[in-house]
């Protein structure tokens, strides 16, 4: 447990320095920031705005920067993470809650499958390395190289315009009213397969990669021989070295999930499914700044979690990791 | 060094033979410069480095080659996009601006930004991944954490929130963007580099450099840094494939000045018009493809990189037929120090 506590550490204190600079990035440009995003607005300014962006950026305050920067810790402990520009007076964290539970959803469930589907593949072709799927590989780098939302227009453009099998964007039917009723989950599911698809088949080829790249290492250990010396079935043997290599796999997890949330975000946007890519591209449209930092905070509290998830499999995982040194 | 074929000669990594000129003589002299590089040879790198050359000459030559001025409306046809033909060979936008010069003209800063995000951001991950490595301690314990931090923290909101607060002068200079990519995609390469700086520090050969009196910077240039090359290389290589996907979202996302033409900006054009709802592929398909094949052959190179670095993950060779051969003894099989020949296992008739 030692373990998951220095991770908790550390992600505690990733989490204090991604507020940091979040604080300090408007404040370190040049000027003043309240009066270049005004003239960024060009017009469509209201008293409101005028007063949020001061609030959130300590203009119009006597307060030092020491001060300023503890009220903001404090603000951001308690949930306020101020008030966007152009929802006003709609708070932040309020405008984020609305679009959450859509994002958690599909990525979660496509991270899910993807990872699933990705890990079994890589053994796969471990498993056969040599044949016809090891050479088909390269060729899945396609998917991988490509940006998640040229994929979503493809994808748009194929299955929605074109064969017209699945609804072009939104999380549901905007004639329907959300409800607990089986139509309506029915409906929301028409709703996501592109999406999530998209995203599966974007990200799966890098877990695809990584699994078969360590499982080839993998097969050549020595207690594979040995497995496969006394006469174990293919099957077992290949078991016994994919539950070895998943490590990697588990471990790398940070490194991947950043680039699937960043890609799922450009997704949405795509799909206009009310997500929190969806409400960040009205943030970048309407240069709302409040609600712009408040999901880079939402974002990367949700990657830190999923993260410490990560580590909590690996430890479960690797009983290595258990011993006390 | 004053005549070309000179020049030709001192360029192909320091030969030996290249006598005559006292430069020459002196490079001859340093030990370990005179060494031939093996550079490896399998398809995959060969086919990354041809669709990558096409796309580098295209970044060079395309401003020039496209007919018209990418922003200008060609055609007084209005509101509706125009399917390919032989005056557009890729058809217009809903601004009647010609499809195919504006991919010509984009491939220019796409390159620019791509390859000098990559140099920096390799640049960053040596200095402060060997550091951390071979000096350890509380140095070690502040690098290797620094580089954990941006590794985990997701890069793209953090680059809209740095770019949206750009001034926008900013947003059309390409420099500025390679660099404020770069800080965010140095992390994963300082921390490959470091870890094996670790597992290289303690090898004898770096021993008796160190009792032989040799300074730290010397070691870690002469001695560490040579046999780090592959995984700088390949590290370089990811981080380029990771600045063209960044670059073409901070585009897409209208963050860069729409009128700094990139693929990235094409898409976002193509986007705000809704042009893949109403079926006008020319326009979002050409840019589209370009940054995805210039992403599969840095993919490519990359996997061609992995497996110079790691031979066991090579495919190649290992086909039925070869192994048949291989266990007849028609062909000579190849051993490799260090490694396991698993031929025969693997690809048995019977386990």
């Amino acid at each position: 447990m030692r373990v998951i506590g220095r991770r908790l550490v550390f992600y505690l204190i990733t989490a204090l320095a991604a507020i940091t600079v979040n604080f300090f990035i408007p404040r370190l440009m040049p000027g003043n920031p309240v009066e270049a995003i005004l003239a960024r607005l060009q017009g469509q300014i209201t008293p409101g705005t005028i007063k949020s962006l001061e609030a959130q950026f300590g203009v119009q305050t006597t307060e030092g920067l020491f001060g300023q920067y503890l009220h903001y810790l404090n603000n951001i402990l308690h949930g306020n993470l101020g008030i966007s520009t152009s929802y006003y007076p709609t708070p932040v964290s309020s405008v984020i809650k609305s679009a959450l539970p859509w994002t958690v959803g599909l990525v979660g469930v496509a991270t899910v499958i993807s990872f699933t589907l990705g890990t079994l593949l890589g053994v796969l072709v471990a498993w056969r390395r040599g044949s016809w799927l090891d050479n088909a590989l390269p060729a899945m780098t396609f998917f991988q190289a490509a940006p998640y939302f040229f994929i979503a227009f493809l994808a748009l453009e194929l299955f929605s315009t074109r064969l017209g099998w699945f609804p072009s964007g939104r999380a549901y039917n905007q004639l329907d009213f959300p409800a607990f009723s089986l139509s309506f989950a029915g409906d929301v599911f028409s709703h996501a397969v592109l999406p999530a698809l998209t995203i599966v088949v974007c990200s799966a080829a890098g877990w695809i990669v990584g699994m078969r790249n360590v499982m080839v290492t993998t097969m050549d250990e020595d207690y594979v021989l040995v497995a496969q010396a006394k006469g174990l079935g293919k099957r077992r043997v290949v078991w016994y070295a994919a539950r070895n290599a998943i490590l990697p796999s588990v471990s790398g997890f940070s490194l991947a999930i950043g680039f699937v949330v960043s890609g799922a975000l450009l997704t949405e946007i795509v799909f206009s499914y009310p997500g929190v890519g969806w409400i960040l591209l009205q943030a970048v449209n309407n240069r709302d700044y409040p609600l712009l930092q408040g999901i880079f905070l939402i974002i990367t509290f949700a990657v830190l979690a999923a993260n410490l998830a990560a580590d909590f499999v690996y430890v479960l995982l690797d009983p290595r990791t258990r011993q006390e040194a | 060094m004053s005549t070309t074929t000179d020049l030709g000669t001192g360029g192909a990594g320091g030969t030996p033979g290249s006598t005559g000129s006292p430069e020459g003589a002196a490079l001859a002299i340093v030990p370990g410069r005179a060494r031939s590089v093996r550079f490896p040879r399998s398809p995959k790198i060969i086919i990354g480095l041809v669709m990558l050359g096409f796309f580098l000459l295209l970044a060079i030559v395309g401003p020039w080659l496209a007919p018209y001025s990418p922003g200008a409306s060609v055609s007084t046809t209005n509101g509706v996009p125009q399917p390919p033909s032989a005056a557009h060979l890729l058809g217009t936008t809903q601004l009647q601006q010609d499809v195919f010069s504006q991919l010509l003209v984009g491939g220019r800063s796409m390159l620019l930004v791509a390859f000098l995000a990559g140099a920096i951001a390799t640049v960053l991950s040596v200095v402060i991944g060997v550091t951390a490595g071979f000096l350890s301690g509380l140095t070690d314990d502040l690098l290797s954490m620094l580089a954990n931090f941006f590794l985990v923290l997701p890069a793209l909101p953090l680059l809209i929130v740095i770019f949206g607060f750009l001034p926008s002068s900013g947003g059309s200079n390409d420099v500025l963007i390679g660099l404020i990519i770069a800080i965010t995609g140095w992390a994963w390469g300082a921390r490959v580099l470091r870890a094996q700086t670790l597992s290289l520090r303690n090898r004898d050969y770096v021993d008796s450099a160190r009792l032989a009196g040799e300074r730290n910077w010397r070691i870690i240039g002469y001695e560490i840094l040579p046999n780090l090359l592959p995984i700088v290389a390949s590290s370089f290589l990811f981080t380029v494939l990771y600045a063209v996907g960044t670059y073409t979202a901070m585009a897409f996302l209208g963050l860069v000045n729409p009128q700094h033409w990139s693929w990235g900006t094409m898409l976002f054009w193509a986007q705000s018009a809704n042009a893949e709802i109403s079926g006008y592929w020319w326009w979002y398909l050409p840019p589209g493809l370009a940054v995805a094949f210039l992403g599969t052959a840095l993919a490519l190179l990359n996997f061609g990189v992995d497996e110079f670095i790691n031979p066991r993950l090579r495919a190649a060779g290992l086909t039925r037929k070869r192994v048949r051969k291989y266990a007849t003894g028609e062909v000579p099989r190849r051993f490799t120090i260090g490694l396991t020949p698993v031929v025969e296992l693997r690809e048995g008739e019977r386990p």
